[in-house]
């Protein structure tokens, strides 16, 4: 009974010509099913799929402490600018192994966008789009893993350390959210049965005895025409079983490595984002929050900062050293930026008229520095953008993302309100995409 | 001496501060005793022009609503050439009743104690006394909060979403007329704190400079109380057939204006300061599609204008129109919203959008044309849970199809939403109902163990009847969540699984209490037989009565209602 796939509504007509060619359809391996799905598509997917690592900088991260600082100048702050590994870049001094990692990756100094709100920011900056009360729009996540199914024994999308807002499947529907977990140093929750096998074995037994009873007189293939609940029930004993799980595992690196990524909650995150790309996962988020820095902007900001420049640099010299660099894109960003004033409390507070993303890896041209912010803003309420130049949306972003995803990011989707809407509004960023 | 006399002197100034700060206040939180402009008296008296109910009329004419109903789906059914299941059994329907209106499953001791009455007034009793339980008030004011003012929590300090809820639960525990209830959130003054009406409005803040955003309201007004989606108007008029307005009867393609001439009342909501919302003149300007510059958009509705009062404050105006007792479609929003509330699923494609020009399904007609006399929210409850549709088993004896379900010749098959799941795991591992009666420690451990569920569970937001299957990190936290782990764990003074251990009197008798606990039901006698002989071949009786406890709570019957 708990042999069936779980059913992915993208691939549907394929899944089910798989399953009725064969009763084994849960071996196929993922380059099998990826390629059987092609073929009933008539879409061949090109080149190795790409993933995804997005790190998200949860409360605003303040672009003149991290990636566009202004020392020196009215609004400046205390912070100082050090040289990077590209000519002529120079970020803060909050960020120095980042500084020997930029020529990996593309550094856009000017995003802006409408919304100044942490939660209506989250998810305009998750999803592409301002929120609308008609529609909840999917995560880069979500698209991708729609975009290009495969099989896999643990979830495809997840995210790591989620606060209040993890990525989700919106209109694309809840099996794309990503799967929820804390501190890789703690084991994946809900994984292990707390009763012995056997028991476990039997309550198996009763429960296949009781699905049996319930289905009849009901509709015909109810589990796979309606409830799914029998296809998740053995899809999540695949995974309980699964030597895949090992991937969120980071306790067998070693302490040096550990230490590499900064041996913090985030650092362990990134560190297992890394592991899960390399069995397969599509997207990996991890959330460092606390850049919320109303009040003493500067050693909060700082603090983060440490924990960031650890993580970050890592991952990139790992991902780069295992040759997986290219065929994994890793941005970093937050809500929006600081403002450039700093207010009576020395802290900087929210503004989304010119803040930075760093990207990096997969179809992202490296060394590469997109817009800038004024040094001396003249902050003219009227003309916000007045003191950026090459402004990029929200939607700009999301579109670049896509694109180095291989996404058709113009693509109307259908969406439950019966509105065909783009998975991106935006234009990519051509100037930091590999030609 | 001195240092004293600053001491007192500020604390005096400090004082003197206070009063007058107060008597701001409170000049802008006290409900106005009477309006001074006769306008919106014109305005408000049209409002409440709905006929008062009469009981011993409205009891009769239940009845004949029910019997059209009823009618409707017999015709419909023999227009399709489908059969109709039998009824499903009391406990069924019953627990139909329990998970749409108190978010979980029915308990042993409600059980019991409608085993006392004869069969035929249990499903009435039930309903009954469900209707008056805090839990229904509750559980239906955070459903309702869902569709008004959303899921999120909203902007931080001007937006109060418990305080928001407590209100609309206070409304429907005292048995407010929903044309009122929807008047007074169109019309809400006040401070979002002392008048948590005003929420409806102060949840659109951010996105408005502090000030309630028309666009938003309008938008949500024209979905949650009209059930009419014009959102896309918003940036152009409508070119894909998808929005029709004007007459009712002769409907023209949406435009852009209607969206923003509906947007132009909530313009004249204001902040003004510490008194909160308050009432001013509309005043909204906008720059239409393919034109040059801003104008001023004159208030009007999207369709039915001769419905609108031509005098009164703006708000009032748009509440009065609204609720108008001729304006169909807000009843028809109303009674379809129910509906899916008691099913789990729309009587239509999408429960927000209901065209002007095209017809309910024949079922909905009765009940519309009932609630537009007397708009009772109880009412259409008592009416809708009579009825055959709600009433019919979901198995048959021939072959169901998607269209017996579509066509309620069965009751649809919907999945419970996360809470539903949650409230109704609570409720099974105790014998006793988790009420307000409830001890302390016993809604404490409730609250706390929901929350923690839901947070992994996770939750639709608004997407209310999303019937989307089970992902596999949900069937990981049933299969070995912590939740159900301490539910039907031993725990000799909460948990049920160890009192049935206790004190069942013999292993039939266990079984028969873990299936009403669990899946509202006695087991069938094969059921029985298996589940039994189980418990006589075990060697440890408490875990196996657990074991039987997680298996019904894992199976799709406990996960979905029937």
């Amino acid at each position: 009974m708990y042999d069936h796939l779980l059913c992915d509504p993208h691939a549907h007509l394929s899944r089910r010509t798989l399953l009725g060619a064969t009763a084994g359809g849960a071996m196929l391996s993922t380059i099998a099913s990826h390629l059987a799905l092609a073929d009933a598509t008539g879409i061949t997917p090109a080149g190795k799929p790409k993933s995804v690592i997005l790190l998200w900088m949860e409360g605003g991260p303040s672009q003149l402490e991290t990636f566009d600082p202004h020392p020196g100048t009215r609004y400046g702050g205390d912070v100082k600018a050090i040289s990077t590994s590209v000519p002529d870049l120079q970020i803060a001094e909050t960020l120095p192994q980042i500084a020997q990692q930029m020529h990996l990756g593309s550094l856009v100094r000017s995003v802006t966008s409408k919304e100044g709100d942490h939660q209506r920011a989250i998810y305009n900056i998750k999803t592409g789009y301002r929120p609308d009360p008609t529609l909840v729009h999917p995560s880069i996540g979500s698209i991708l893993c729609h975009e290009f199914p495969s099989q896999l024994d643990i979830p495809r999308h997840i995210s790591i350390l989620p606060e209040n807002s993890p990525a989700r499947g919106g209109y694309l529907g809840p099996i794309y959210d990503a799967f929820k977990m804390g501190d890789p140093q703690n084991p994946v929750p809900d994984l292990k049965s707390s009763v012995s096998e056997g028991r476990f074995a039997r309550r198996m037994d009763d429960l296949k005895w009781l699905e049996d009873q319930f289905r009849r007189g009901r509709l015909r293939d109810l589990d796979q025409n309606r409830t799914l609940h029998e296809s998740s029930t053995a899809a999540a004993l695949r995974m309980m079983s699964s030597e895949q799980v090992s991937a969120f595992d980071v306790s067998n690196e070693s302490q040096s490595t550990l230490d590499d990524f900064g041996d913090t909650p985030f650092g362990r995150g990134c560190l297992a984002a890394t592991r899960l790309i390399g069995v397969g996962v599509r997207c990996v988020e991890i959330t460092l929050s606390g850049w919320d820095s109303h009040v003493t902007n500067h050693t909060l900001q700082s603090a983060r900062c440490e924990i960031l420049d650890r993580a970050l640099a890592a991952m990139l010299r790992r991902l780069e050293e295992q040759q997986r660099l290219d065929s994994t894109l890793v941005v970093c960003g937050g809500e929006f930026g600081r403002t450039p004033k700093i207010n009576a409390a020395e802290g900087r507070d929210h503004w989304p008229h010119g803040f930075s993303t760093f990207l990096a890896g997969a179809g992202i041209r490296r060394g590469g520095v997109h817009g800038a912010t004024a040094a001396d803003p003249k902050l003219d309420a009227d003309k916000p953008l007045a003191d950026v130049s090459d402004a990029v949306t929200v939607g700009d972003l999301h579109a670049t993302i896509l694109a180095a995803l291989d996404v058709p990011f113009e693509e109307e989707l259908q969406t439950p309100i019966g509105r065909p809407l783009k998975r991106s509004e935006g234009t990519p960023i051509q100037a930091i995409l590999n030609s | 001496m001195k240092p004293a006399l600053i001491t007192i002197a500020k604390w005096v100034w400090f004082g003197l501060l206070m009063l007058v700060a107060l008597g701001y206040m409170a000049s802008g939180l006290s409900k106005p005793s009477e309006p001074a402009d006769p306008t919106v008296v014109a305005a408000q008296q049209t409002k409440l022009g709905a006929t008062a109910i009469d009981d011993a009329q409205s009891t009769d004419s239940l009845s004949q609503v029910i019997l059209a109903v009823n009618q409707a789906r017999r015709e419909q059914l023999l227009h399709s050439g489908l059969a109709s299941a039998e009824p499903a059994d009391w406990l069924t329907i019953c627990r139909r009743m329990s998970l749409a209106l108190v978010g979980s499953g029915i308990s042993l001791e409600e059980i019991r104690q409608l085993e006392t009455l004869p069969e035929s007034e249990r499903e009435a009793t039930h309903l009954d006394r469900l209707l008056n339980d805090p839990r229904y008030h509750d559980y239906w004011a955070e459903r309702w909060a869902r569709y008004i003012v959303g899921a999120d929590e909203g902007p931080f300090i001007v937006y109060r979403r418990r305080r928001f809820r407590h209100w609309l639960s206070d409304q429907l525990a005292s048995d407010q007329r929903y044309d009122n209830i929807v008047s007074d959130l169109i019309t809400a003054e006040g401070l979002w704190t002392d008048r948590p009406e005003v929420n409806f409005l102060t949840v659109t803040f951010d996105s408005n400079d502090g000030n309630p955003d028309p666009i938003r309201l309008a938008a949500r007004t024209s979905r949650a109380f009209l059930g009419l989606r014009i959102d896309c108007l918003q940036c152009h008029s409508d070119f894909l057939g998808n929005v029709s307005l004007g007459d009712p009867n002769d409907p023209r393609e949406g435009l852009q204006s209607d969206f923003h001439q509906l947007a132009a009342f909530y313009s004249a909501a204001k902040t003004s300061g510490l008194q909160g919302v308050q009432t001013g003149q509309a005043d909204y300007q906008y720059q239409y599609l393919d034109t040059d510059q801003e104008v001023a958009v004159t208030p009007a509705v999207p369709y039915s204008p001769e419905l609108l009062p031509e005098t009164g404050d703006d708000r009032s105006r748009l509440a009065a129109w609204v609720t108008h007792r001729d304006n169909q479609q807000f009843s028809r929003a109303a009674v379809s919203r129910f509906w899916a509330l008691l099913f789990g699923q729309s009587a239509t494609e999408s429960v927000d959008n209901l065209p002007l020009d095209e017809p309910l399904p024949a079922m909905l007609d009765p009940i519309v044309n009932d609630f537009q006399t007397h708009r009772n929210i109880r009412r259409v409850i008592q009416i809708i849970t009579q009825t055959d549709a709600f009433r019919a088993a979901s198995t048959a004896t021939f072959e169901i199809t998607a269209q017996h379900e579509s066509q309620h010749a069965v009751f649809p098959l919907t999945r419970l939403r996360a809470e539903q799941v949650a409230g109704s795991i609570a409720q099974a591992s105790r014998i006793k109902s988790i009420d307000r009666q409830s001890s302390l420690l016993v809604q404490l451990i409730r609250f706390g163990s929901i929350n923690d569920f839901l947070k992994r569970y996770g939750d639709l937001g608004e997407n209310e009847f999303s019937n989307d299957g089970v992902t596999i990190p949900q069937r990981l936290l049933l299969l070995n969540g912590k939740m159900l782990r301490e539910a039907g764990g031993s725990n000799p003074v909460l948990n049920t699984a160890s009192h049935i251990n206790m004190f069942a009197a013999d292993d039939r008798q266990a079984v028969d209490t873990v299936f009403l606990c669990v899946l509202n039901r006695y087991p069938h006698a094969h059921e029985r037989d298996y589940f039994a002989q189980r418990l006589a071949n075990c060697d440890q009786r408490s875990e196996t009565i657990e074991d039987f406890f997680w298996t019904l709570a894992n199976s799709t019957e406990f996960a979905w209602n029937h």
